[in-house]
């Protein structure tokens, strides 16, 4: 809770959310408003706090692989990719690679469908309500996809320690190639709504320019490191699950304003398809399971895996005793980095532009508290 | 120079977006679909209603009462209870129940199943009207849900 003050008879704090819809959840802000102008502000964090790493600590390594998906219910593919990955490397087993060709694919797609749900709850914030709808008509296909593959829609449980549980289904590679054709006019028809609309650019150009340096002090990552001209991407840095047979840009920003993370995730949705598109063209055929034993009990050790989330780098940290249990397990949410940076941006600024910097950080507080 | 003044007097970048809404009016478009009147089609592996199947040819349960279910389930909702045969020197199921309160139908039960008895289905309206109604019995699981349906 923040310590009383004694306010300037000018100065008023006004509390945004935790119901305000425009804070993608629950999260609370305290602003401190002189006229139209933010002096400060601070985050009230925790609504949402469900104390997964403590549950992580009490289930078995297969237990826990479907609560991690209620962290970033938005990507949930990407963090139980995260995690499969943390566990394989205490194993020290490797997926297959007809595992990590589908693998790809769909965290790819998650990509595509988290930064889509970003795109229409960032423009109807700022008040273009069209776009809502056409993305969410776009992710719609991409959760078919997910129902198709593993029966589930948003917390999916799609990988397995190892691999995959479930084989791809007839017309898989059918499906996903006619999205990645369907889909790319779509982004150029968001972008002949948004990029050049008088109203977004007037909004977003110079709001919440967050610089490199700041970026890189905060710890910042994903696309709002890489709109202040930052090309980091751990995908390239330190490629996992097969990413380095694909060939992908990394787009970058200059200024580091909102448009231009705005700019960045319109032309990372383009990668993602790209991505995709090769991945689905040589999928291998083979196993899809490694060699996991039927009760993981990994040896005495600690291991740390980070992966480039859609909202940037989501790290997992698990000690292993020996036993069935994670002995402690610690979870590097990006979104929970991220939000730290928000005083920094806000300060200076105007009470709209507030909503507009929370929309363009996207965070999701189901990670955020965790 | 110009033609951004054109662009700025003639809102030329207002018509373009406008332009995009006018196409999607097409009603070939229309993505809504009208739910209870018309029902969605989920897909074949779809993670909803467990169900505990039975023999068809003897209607008895293919369930061995092996409890790998509710050791395999994260929550633990699962309760088998069994009583041994004395005369197959077999385990016969007695109660089976299965709390769909806390259920996340992250679908552990049904790969721990060795027999294929418990499985989730393509059922996934599971409203009750009281807590005690989430909570399925042995016979609940074998009939499974059976949802109003609606006509327009």
């Amino acid at each position: 809770m923040p310590e009383a003050t004694f306010l300037d008879a000018t100065e008023l704090v006004i509390n945004m959310g935790p119901q305000h819809p425009s804070t993608h959840g629950v999260l609370r802000v305290i602003l401190k408003l002189d006229g139209e102008k933010v002096n400060g502000t601070e985050c009230v964090i925790g609504y949402l706090h469900r104390g997964v790493e403590k549950i992580g600590e009490n289930r078995t390594y297969q237990q826990f692989a479907p609560y991690v998906d209620r962290m970033d219910y938005v990507a949930a593919v990407s963090n139980g990719l995260g995690y499969c990955l943390a566990v394989e490397k205490l194993l020290n087993v490797e997926a297959p690679p007809r595992a990590q060709a589908v693998r790809v694919i769909l965290t790819e797609l998650n990509r595509i469908a988290s930064h889509l749900l970003w795109l229409g709850t960032h423009a109807l914030d700022i008040g273009a309500i069209t776009p809502v709808f056409y993305c969410l008509r776009e992710r719609e296909e991409v959760l078919k996809i997910f129902e198709n593959y593993c029966g589930a829609r948003l917390t999916t449980h799609a990988f397995r320690i190892g691999g995959l549980l479930y084989e791809t289904y007839d017309g898989f590679e059918e499906e996903v190639r006619k999205f990645c054709d369907w889909f790319i006019p779509k982004v150029d028809e968001y972008e002949e709504l948004l990029t050049n609309n008088r109203i977004w650019v007037g909004r977003l150009k110079g709001v919440g320019i967050l610089s490199a340096d700041e970026c890189k002090e905060y710890g910042v990552t994903g696309p709002v490191l890489r709109a202040a001209g930052v090309q980091w991407d751990l995908r390239k840095a330190q490629p996992y699950s097969g990413y380095e047979q694909y060939e992908f840009d990394i787009p970058t920003g200059e200024n580091g304003d909102t448009y231009d993370r705005y700019t960045v995730r319109m032309e990372e949705m383009r990668q993602s398809t790209r991505i995709v598109r090769q991945a689905v063209e040589r999928i291998p055929t083979g196993p899809i399971m490694g060699k996991v034993p039927k009760v993981v009990k990994p040896p005495v050790g600690e291991a740390y895996v980070s992966i480039e989330a859609p909202k940037g780098e989501l790290g997992y940290f698990i000690v292993s005793d020996n036993s069935t249990q994670p002995y402690r397990l610690r979870v590097r949410p990006p979104s929970f980095v991220n939000l730290q940076a928000l005083d920094c941006m806000v300060r200076g600024g105007l009470v709209a532009d507030v909503v507009a910097i929370i929309g363009t950080l996207d965070i999701v507080l189901g990670e955020v508290d965790r | 120079m110009i033609a951004n003044l054109f662009r700025k007097v003639f809102l030329v970048d207002l018509f373009q977006g406008l332009w995009v809404t006018f196409r999607n009016q097409d009603p070939k478009r229309i993505y809504t679909e009208q739910y209870p009147a018309e029902r969605p089609k989920v897909g074949e592996r779809y993670r909803g209603a467990p169900r505990l199947n039975i023999n068809p040819d003897n209607g008895e349960t293919l369930c061995i009462s092996c409890n790998l279910c509710a050791l395999a389930c994260p929550e633990n909702l699962i309760v088998v209870t069994s009583q041994r045969n004395e005369q197959t020197k077999r385990k016969d199921l007695t109660t089976f129940t299965y709390d769909t309160s806390r259920c996340m139908f992250c679908g552990l039960c049904e790969d721990a199943c060795p027999v294929d008895a418990l499985e989730l289905t393509q059922d996934f309206e599971l409203a009750s009207y009281t807590r005690e109604g989430a909570i399925w019995d042995r016979q609940m699981l074998e009939e499974g849900p059976k949802p109003t349906q609606y006509k327009c």
